[in-house]
């Protein structure tokens, strides 16, 4: 389990390509829909705790899927997988391959792979919005998040601190009327 | 020591960008440049354009080729493990109230409020990843193909990559 982790992590890692959310498509595709280690409304949970922790966020997913599955130890090989295949990419381009940019052909296949990114990470919009339950009502908290980060540029944390208090409110307003998700 | 002081100057970068990767290059110019003066803007930069080009966060890319720009293999491993630090010790231990918290009714609760707001701002990274990089015929023509083949196929997102890099080259 615990070289499980790193392999699965270590091939997320190797495939990140194009920053921030990209690794999104990729961590939902092998921990959720192929090992099934953790389901989708985690899946969601775990995404908003690792946008609203210091760090960058494929490896807070990793660390903090890493945990949930093996603890400590699970947490350190999942973190040590998601970083290892940049870190030797680096290291290896930094020592022999300074002249790196001057490579037409990786600039090629970036444009290339660049709004493949924005199909992935936009299918991944629509694959949480169709399997995880959020219930109709709550899709103005969606409109709204969306809203105030393309356009308003606020910050997605105060957004997320917000739309749980947002959450409390709602449950301490309705009472315990159990409307189960 | 030069190790120890890049180890503790990316656990302080670490610790405090909020917001995953690209929250923390100005952070890492800050140190880097302005106040420690170790790399030209320039050097900075080139090293920022290749990190982009390099599988994996791109905040912990330049802190791997800073680090190995100042002080060799050495300082590379201390730059990045510097940097990954202070999320990994916070996550872990978010994760272990996670665990035993997860079922409690207020955090259930908040998560009703959480989820489709991360659904709002994973859209927009999604529309903001669309807009600047879906800009001309081919990369329509890609992004098109892409979502097909992912929508249709349920194709493995890494095959998906692997295509579009090929499409790049002949391409463009």
């Amino acid at each position: 389990m615990l070289l499980d982790l790193f392999y699965v992590f270590a091939k997320i890692g190797a495939f990140t390509l194009g920053g921030g959310y990209a690794m999104v498509p990729l961590i939902q595709s092998e921990v959720v829909d192929k090992r099934k280690w953790i389901d989708k409304e985690e899946f969601v949970d775990i995404l908003a705790v690792a946008q609203s922790t210091p760090g960058a966020l494929a490896i807070n997913m990793s660390t903090f899927i890493g945990y949930r599955k093996k603890g400590i130890l699970g947490s350190i090989f999942a973190t040590l997988g998601c970083v290892a295949p940049s870190f030797f990419s680096i290291l290896i381009i930094a020592m022999f391959f300074a002249k790196f940019m001057s490579y037409k052909v990786v600039e090629r296949a970036f444009c290339g792979i660049r709004p493949a990114v924005a199909a992935l990470i936009t299918f991944s919009v629509f694959k949480i919005a169709k399997s995880s339950s959020i219930k109709s009502y709550y899709y103005i908290f969606t409109a709204a998040a969306f809203s105030l980060v393309t356009f308003v540029k606020l910050d997605p944390i105060l957004i997320i601190i917000a739309s749980a208090i947002l959450g409390i409110l709602i449950l301490k307003i309705r009472g315990d009327k159990d409307d189960n998700n | 020591m030069i190790i120890i002081k890049l180890f503790l100057i990316f656990a302080k970068i670490g610790a405090f960008s909020i917001g995953g990767g690209y929250a923390m290059l100005p952070f890492i110019q800050r140190e880097i440049i302005d106040n420690n003066h170790y790399l030209s803007l320039k050097e900075f930069s080139d090293i920022l354009a290749i990190s982009q080009m390099t599988p994996g966060p791109i905040a912990i890319n330049s802190a791997t080729f800073v680090g190995y720009k100042i002080a060799g293999v050495l300082g590379s491993i201390a730059a990045t493990l510097g940097i990954v630090l202070p999320s990994f010790l916070m996550i872990i231990i978010i994760a272990s109230f996670f665990v035993k918290f997860y079922d409690k009714k207020e955090v259930k609760a908040a998560f009703l409020g959480i989820r489709p707001a991360v659904l709002g701002l994973l859209a927009a990274a999604a529309y903001s990843v669309t807009i600047t990089n879906v800009i001309d015929i081919k990369s329509i023509f890609v992004f098109i193909l892409s979502f097909g083949i992912l929508f249709i196929k349920r194709m493995d997102p890494i095959i998906v990559l692997i295509i579009s890099a090929v499409l790049g080259i002949i391409l463009y």
